[in-house]
C-alpha cells in the first residue's frame, strides 16, 4: 500500500520528534481513504498531522494522561465539525507482556479512547474499535524508547461507514 | 490424519524369560536430577532389500525420541560388542552387560511390493535377562515416522510405567519477515519438528491455535474479519468457520476435554470476560463478570474446573473456578505477575508464565498454588503447553531486538533438558496435541 508509506513519511516530516524508529506499520493505516491536503482542515491528512492521531499509555495502563486528553479534545472537536467521518480506534501494547493479555489490554486502551470521545459528544455509532495487542509494533527495538511508542491508541479517520469492525455501543 | 496408517496387529513375541529377576528395569520420573539410562539400539534388521533405508531411518528416529526425552542415553554402535544379525536369535546378555547397557532394543523391518511394511521390535532388560516387550506394527511405508514414534512410545511406557508422548503433533504460529510487518501462518508439525505443514497463508494475523482432543480440529484467533475473532478449522480439509456470530472480539480459545465446547475471552466492546461456547449450537455462557481483564482460560482434564488469569486484584494473577463460573479462587501467591495458566493432562500441576523484575519465566505449581517451581527464564518467554503425558512443556522464547523473533523450546517438567524445537521459520504459540489415535 503505497498510500500508507506516504502518509507515515509525511507525518515524520512534519513532526520529526515523534518519529523515532517510527515505521509505517500496517496496523496504522487501516482503511484510511481520502487523504486530502494537509492545508485543508477538513482533510484526513490534517487530522493525522495537525490534530495528532494517537495517544500513548504507561505500562499495563489504559488511563489517559493530560497529554492524551489534550489530543483527544482536539480529535473530538475536529470530529464534531467534520461529521461525515467515522473513526476506528486501534489499541496496541508493547511486547513486554503475554500475547493474550496484550490483546485484552489493547481493547481496554481503545475503549478508554472511545469512552472519552463519546463523553465529548461524538456519537458512539461513529466509532469502531479493534485491538492489535502487540501484533503491530511501529517501533521495533527491545528498549523502553520503542515500547513507549508502541503503547498507543490510534484514531483512524475513515470516510464514514464501510468498516467491518465492531460498533461501539456505549453500553454493554 | 493419515488413513493409510493401519496398525494391523500387536503380537507378543514369545513368553517372557523366566530367569530370576533382581528388580526389573524401571525408570522413576521424579523431580530430582535424572541420570539418563544407558540403552543400546543396534540398527534394525532389514528383512528385505527394500527395507534397508527404512530400517536405518526407524533406528535413528526411535533413538532420537528416547534420547531427546532426557531419560535415556544411547551407547554408540561402535562401542557395541554384541552384533544383532538375526532378529529371532537369542540375546547374548553378557555382551551388553559388559558395556553397561541396561536396556537393549532390537528391530526388524520388512517391506512388501505394495509399499506396506511390517516393523517388529523387542525390548530387553539386560540385567534381569528378560524380554520386557515384543510388538509388531503393520502400516504403509509413508507412515514410517508415526510407527517409529509408536515404538518409542511403547518403550518409554514399558520403562517408565507412564504413557509416552512421541506420536503427537504441534500446532503453532510460523512467523516471518520484519518485526513491524511480521507475517504469521498457522502451521502443524510432528512433535519433533518433522512434517511441517502450513494451514493458512499470511494474509491475516493468526494467534494462539489449540488442538481439539482428537487433534482433527484447531481453534484459533484470526483477524480475517478485521478484528480478532475465534475460528474453528478442520486440519484435513482446512474448512473453517467463525465461532461467535455476534461480531464480538474473541480470543484465547481452548477446547473442553470432551471437545463439545470451547472456552475463550470475549470483548463485547467494553471489557474482556470468559465465556464458554457450545460448538454445535453456538450458544454462549458467560462465566466471569468483572471490569478486569480475564483471559487465557483452560479446563482441568476432567472438565470440572477452569483456570484463567485476571487482573481483578491489580496485576495478572491465576484463578480457578468451577466449569459453570462463579466463586473464583486466586491460586498464584508469589511475587510478580502470573499469566497463561495451563492445566497438566495428569491433573496434578498448572504451568504458567511468570513476570518478575522484567524477566519472564515458565513455571509449574500445584493446582492449589503451592509448590511453585520455575523451570526456565529469559528476557521474554511465555505460552507453556503440556506434552500428552504431562512430563514435558513446550513454550516460546523471543530473541530481543529489531531482528529478533520467537523460537519454540521444550523443557522437562523437572527443569532439565531444555531444547530448541526445529521449525523452518520463527515459531510461537505452540500447542501440543493428545497422543494421536
Amino acid at each position: 500500500m503505497k498510500f500508507k508509506q506516504t502518509m507515515v513519511l509525511a507525518t515524520c516530516l512534519m513532526v520529526p520528534a515523534a518519529c523515532v524508529d517510527l515505521r509505517g506499520g500496517p496496523g496504522d493505516d487501516g482503511s484510511n481513504t481520502g487523504s486530502g491536503s494537509v492545508n485543508d482542515p477538513t482533510s484526513v491528512a490534517y487530522f493525522n498531522q495537525t490534530i495528532v492521531d494517537r495517544v500513548f499509555f504507561e505500562v499495563d495502563q489504559s488511563t489517559l494522561n493530560p497529554t492524551a486528553i489534550g489530543t483527544l479534545d482536539a480529535q473530538s472537536n475536529w470530529l464534531l465539525q467534520n461529521t461525515a467521518y467515522a473513526v476506528t480506534i486501534e489499541g496496541h501494547a508493547d511486547e513486554q507482556g503475554t500475547r493474550e493479555y496484550n490483546i485484552a489490554l489493547g481493547a481496554r486502551r481503545a475503549n478508554a479512547v472511545r469512552d472519552y470521545l463519546v463523553s465529548k459528544g461524538i456519537a458512539a455509532s461513529r466509532i469502531d474499535i479493534v485491538t492489535y495487542g502487540k501484533e503491530r509494533p511501529i517501533a521495533i527495538c527491545s528498549e523502553e524508547i520503542c515500547y513507549a511508542r508502541n503503547r498507543r491508541a490510534v484514531t483512524l479517520v475513515t470516510a464514514g461507514l464501510g468498516f467491518q469492525g465492531i460498533k461501539g455501543k456505549g453500553q454493554m | 490424519m493419515p488413513r493409510q496408517l493401519i496398525i494391523a496387529c500387536l503380537l507378543a513375541f514369545g513368553a517372557s524369560m523366566t530367569h530370576a529377576q533382581s528388580g526389573p528395569l524401571r525408570i522413576e520420573i521424579t523431580e530430582g536430577v535424572i541420570e539418563p539410562v544407558p540403552v543400546a539400539i543396534p540398527r534394525f534388521i532389514a528383512e528385505t532389500a527394500a527395507a534397508d533405508t527404512l530400517a536405518g531411518q526407524l533406528t535413528e528416529l526411535v533413538t532420537a525420541d528416547l534420547v531427546n526425552s532426557g531419560l535415556f542415553r544411547a551407547i554408540p554402535a561402535d562401542a557395541h560388542i554384541g552384533r544383532v544379525t538375526n532378529f529371532n536369535a537369542p540375546v547374548q546378555y553378557a555382551d551388553w552387560k559388559v558395556i553397561n547397557v541396561h536396556a537393549l532394543i532390537t528391530g526388524a523391518v520388512t517391506v512388501t511390493d505394495d509399499n506396506q511394511m511390517v516393523v517388529s521390535f523387542r525390548l530387553f532388560d539386560i540385567f534381569s535377562q528378560n524380554q520386557m516387550e515384543g510388538l509388531q506394527f503393520a502400516a504403509s511405508t509413508r507412515a514410517w515416522r508415526r510407527i517409529g514414534h509408536k515404538i518409542a512410545d511403547r518403550i518409554y511406557a514399558r520403562l517408565t510405567g507412564e504413557q509416552g508422548y512421541f506420536d503427537s503433533r504441534i500446532v503453532y504460529i510460523a512467523e516471518e519477515g520484519p518485526k513491524d510487518a511480521r507475517k504469521k501462518r498457522l502451521a502443524v508439525m510432528d512433535y519433533d519438528g518433522a512434517n511441517n505443514r502450513y494451514l493458512t497463508d499470511s494474509s491475516s494475523i493468526v494467534l494462539a491455535p489449540r488442538f481439539s482432543p482428537n487433534a482433527r480440529e484447531i481453534i484459533y484467533t484470526s483477524y480475517e474479519t478485521g478484528v480478532p475473532q475465534v475460528f474453528l478449522m478442520n486440519v484435513d480439509t482446512l474448512r473453517r468457520r467463525l465461532i461467535d456470530q455476534d461480531r464480538n472480539m474473541s480470543f484465547a480459545p481452548r477446547f473442553s476435554p470432551d471437545g463439545q465446547r470451547a472456552i475463550m475471552s470475549l470483548s463485547d466492546g467494553r471489557n474482556s470476560d470468559i465465556y464458554s461456547v457450545d460448538l454445535a449450537t453456538g450458544q454462549k455462557t458467560r462465566l466471569t463478570r468483572t471490569p478486569a481483564i480475564e483471559t487465557a482460560p483452560g479446563y482441568s482434564p476432567d472438565g470440572s474446573r477452569i483456570v484463567f488469569e485476571s487482573d481483578r486484584g491489580g496485576g495478572q494473577q491465576i484463578y480457578v473456578m468451577g466449569a459453570n463460573g462463579g466463586n473464583a479462587q486466586r491460586i498464584s501467591r508469589g511475587e510478580g505477575r502470573y499469566a497463561t495458566p495451563v492445566w497438566s493432562p495428569r491433573g496434578d500441576l498448572i504451568a504458567f508464565t511468570k513476570i518478575l523484575n522484567d524477566r519472564f519465566h515458565i513455571g509449574v505449581m500445584r493446582t492449589d498454588g503451592s509448590g511453585e517451581r520455575l523451570l526456565t527464564g529469559s528476557r521474554l518467554e511465555e505460552g507453556p503447553t503440556w506434552s500428552p503425558n504431562g512430563r514435558v512443556i513446550m513454550f516460546f522464547r523471543e530473541i530481543p531486538g529489531a531482528d529478533g523473533g520467537p523460537i519454540i523450546y521444550s523443557v522437562n517438567v523437572t527443569g532439565q533438558n531444555l531444547r530448541k524445537v526445529p521449525t523452518p521459520t520463527f515459531g510461537s504459540d505452540p500447542a501440543w496435541s493428545n497422543l494421536l489415535e
